[in-house]
């Protein structure tokens, strides 16, 4: 890769980043990497597998101070997981990471017997996932994993917004004794929660209330949902923001509540719209009888279009000016 | 337990197990039948396993990746007082938790299995896991031979000889048989004792129906820094005569009458070993 990466934010939206008082923080790759070694420094059962991806995932320093807690498998994905499938049968908490794109297709099988099924304490973390590859292509994308992982039963699925949310879903990882999945990109991230912020699994997180429109956003599209709503605020909408960042088990009320209160609702997610939050928040909505002007904001089912993920992110409209074009164009709706 | 009580052991699992099959109106007959030797001998003499054990972190684990072959697995477990024998006339049963192919539900089961190519992985990883507790146990699968063609074999191949598993046993149940025909025709995988020894394996290959060969091999500890690859050289069906090295027996599940004439063959062979002197 070659040339400056464009930003993933325009001046203007940056701009409102200052004015809503965000501050950003890292990548939350690197808050995985220093929470998972805080947590395996403390409990040496913790076993971390890689293939040919500890560089990846930033997980160098952790090889490097606990060498006999990480098992390097080269790649091969399918042995990766059948062997983090292993090690949690015989009592090890632990950690299969690898690009979600190889993990979450190629070892499809093994996540749905060998840890689903068997109902192994294992955590899959889906690293650079989305489109945080950009321009490598779809081969490197991830527009896949929440949809399929969403059709297994059996596993947690958590896709944090922030150095926050990422923090507390390793954490809560490494208590879990179900399987796990965690999935975020390599970019640096906006600090979205307060200092005293609570984080529960399964349940979404309420970041901006309002009431003519609201975003339920997962991931790192969150931050671009909070901008739009700081954007819209300035032409009299009142949007709400949501953070949910457990994609499975959903939660169900924070959707509802959003579908009754307020005027319409979008969806933001970097996955592909078929099978994703979108689809699973209309079919809350829509099983419950709850009728709201709708979108789904994600990639559409087409070949992506080539570029940076900041370049994906605005031509599909996941900004905060397309978010706000998008509100306004469903407010208007008779 | 002899070699003689073994086999006698055997001729009463192989009768229950037809039973089950018949019972179920399902099952893999041909390949639970080729297996049933190796896993009497595991169960009955290598394993360090038993009902009293099985929580027991450091006991040996025995993943069987051929999970098709589910049912010689339950008539094993059952013989060995993991569960009710009458257990075994629920399988496939509507609301039964005796499902057709290996689950953790089931006491002693180890693992959910079923799809090929995953037990050796999964192995790889609680072998590893001994390893790294400085534990002494052993991890053992049982794969079909059809069943090298899975790509994650090899992935796992590879590690296992990378790691020096040599507290890991892969035993294959060679056959030769698989659902469409013979295994060289479908996807010819020999010679299997030269790839493995390629990959950094320790070898040895055994009547997959004789006792003391199996023992020997099962029991013996690898060479130092090994993984262990036991090759079972087995007969599909073995022990009935119409099913032997017959492919429809796959699968295949005996008619009322087919099954009489199994267990009068199965009866014939038990007085005869009865009549042996010890």
């Amino acid at each position: 890769m070659s040339g400056p990466s464009p930003s993933m934010f325009t001046p203007a939206a940056q701009d409102m980043a200052g004015k809503l008082g965000l501050k950003k923080g890292r990548a939350n790759l690197e808050e995985f990497a220093d929470t998972l070694q805080a947590l395996a420094e403390a409990d040496r059962n913790i076993v971390i597998v890689t293939s040919d991806s500890r560089g990846s995932g930033k997980l160098a320093p952790f090889g490097k101070a606990l060498p006999a807690q990480i098992v390097e498998v080269g790649i091969a994905e399918q042995n990766l997981v059948g062997i983090t499938a292993g090690l949690a049968a015989c009592g090890k908490k632990s950690f299969g990471v690898s690009p979600s794109c190889f993990l979450t297709a190629r070892s499809l099988e093994q996540i749905k017997n060998d840890i689903c099924y068997s109902n192994v304490p294992a955590t899959l973390i889906g690293i650079s996932s989305g489109v945080s590859y950009g321009a490598l292509g779809s081969t490197h994308h991830s527009l896949h994993d929440l949809a399929v992982l969403r059709a297994i039963n059996n596993i947690t699925i958590v896709v944090p917004a922030d150095n926050f949310e990422t923090r507390e879903a390793i954490r809560a990882a490494a208590r879990a004794t179900r399987p796990f999945f965690v999935r975020f990109g390599k970019a640096a991230m906006y600090h979205l929660h307060p200092q005293d912020a609570k984080f529960e699994v399964g349940k979404a997180i309420t970041l901006r209330e309002g009431h003519d429109v609201a975003f339920i956003a997962t991931g790192e599209t969150v931050i671009h949902a909070l901008l739009a709503a700081g954007h819209l605020a300035h032409q009299g909408v009142s949007a709400r923001v949501v953070s949910l960042h457990t994609v499975k088990p959903l939660d169900t009320e924070a959707i509802l509540r959003a579908g009754r209160e307020c005027r319409a609702l979008i969806t933001v997610e970097e996955h592909m719209v078929n099978g994703g939050l979108g689809e699973a928040c209309a079919s809350t909505l829509l099983q419950a009888g709850v009728s709201v002007p709708f979108h789904i904001a994600g990639i559409p089912d087409e070949d992506t279009i080539t570029g940076a993920q900041a370049d994906i992110f605005r031509h599909y409209g996941i900004s905060m000016e397309g978010l706000g074009e998008q509100a306004m164009r469903l407010l208007k709706k008779p | 337990m002899n070699d003689r009580e073994l086999a006698l052991k055997a001729v009463a699992l192989r009768k229950r197990m037809l039973q089950l099959i018949f019972n179920a109106g399902a099952g893999h007959t041909g390949g639970g039948l080729s297996c049933l030797d190796i896993l009497n001998v595991l169960y009955n003499r290598v394993l360090h396993i038993s009902p009293e054990t099985i929580a027991d972190p450091h006991r040996d684990h025995y993943v069987q990746s051929k999970g098709h072959c589910v049912e010689a697995l339950y008539t094993v477990l059952a013989d060995r007082g993991y569960f009710p024998d009458a257990d075994l006339d629920t399988v496939g049963h509507y609301q039964s938790k005796y499902v057709g192919h290996p689950t953790r539900k089931i006491p002693g089961i180890e693992m959910n299995t079923g799809a090929l190519g995953h037990g050796l992985p999964i192995c790889l990883g609680m072998a590893l896991a001994a390893k790294m507790d400085g534990a002494s146990h052993r991890v053992f699968t049982l794969l079909g031979d059809g069943e090298l063609a899975e790509g994650s074999n090899w992935e796992a191949a590879m590690a296992a000889a990378h790691y020096k598993l040599d507290n890991l046993v892969a035993i294959l149940d060679h056959n030769t048989l698989q659902i469409t025909g013979h295994t060289r025709d479908v996807m010819s995988n020999e010679p299997i004792d030269e790839k493995f020894r390629a990959f950094g394996w320790a070898v040895r290959v055994v009547n997959g129906h004789n006792y003391a060969e199996l023992t020997r091999a099962l029991s013996d500890p690898s060479e130092p820094g090994k993984p262990l690859f036991v090759i079972a050289n087995t007969v599909k069906g073995k022990g009935v005569s119409f099913m032997e090295n017959v492919g429809k027996w796959h699968h295949g599940v005996p008619t009322e009458q087919e099954l009489g004439q199994a267990l009068a063959g199965l009866d014939v062979f038990e007085a005869e070993l009865e009549e042996t002197v010890v």
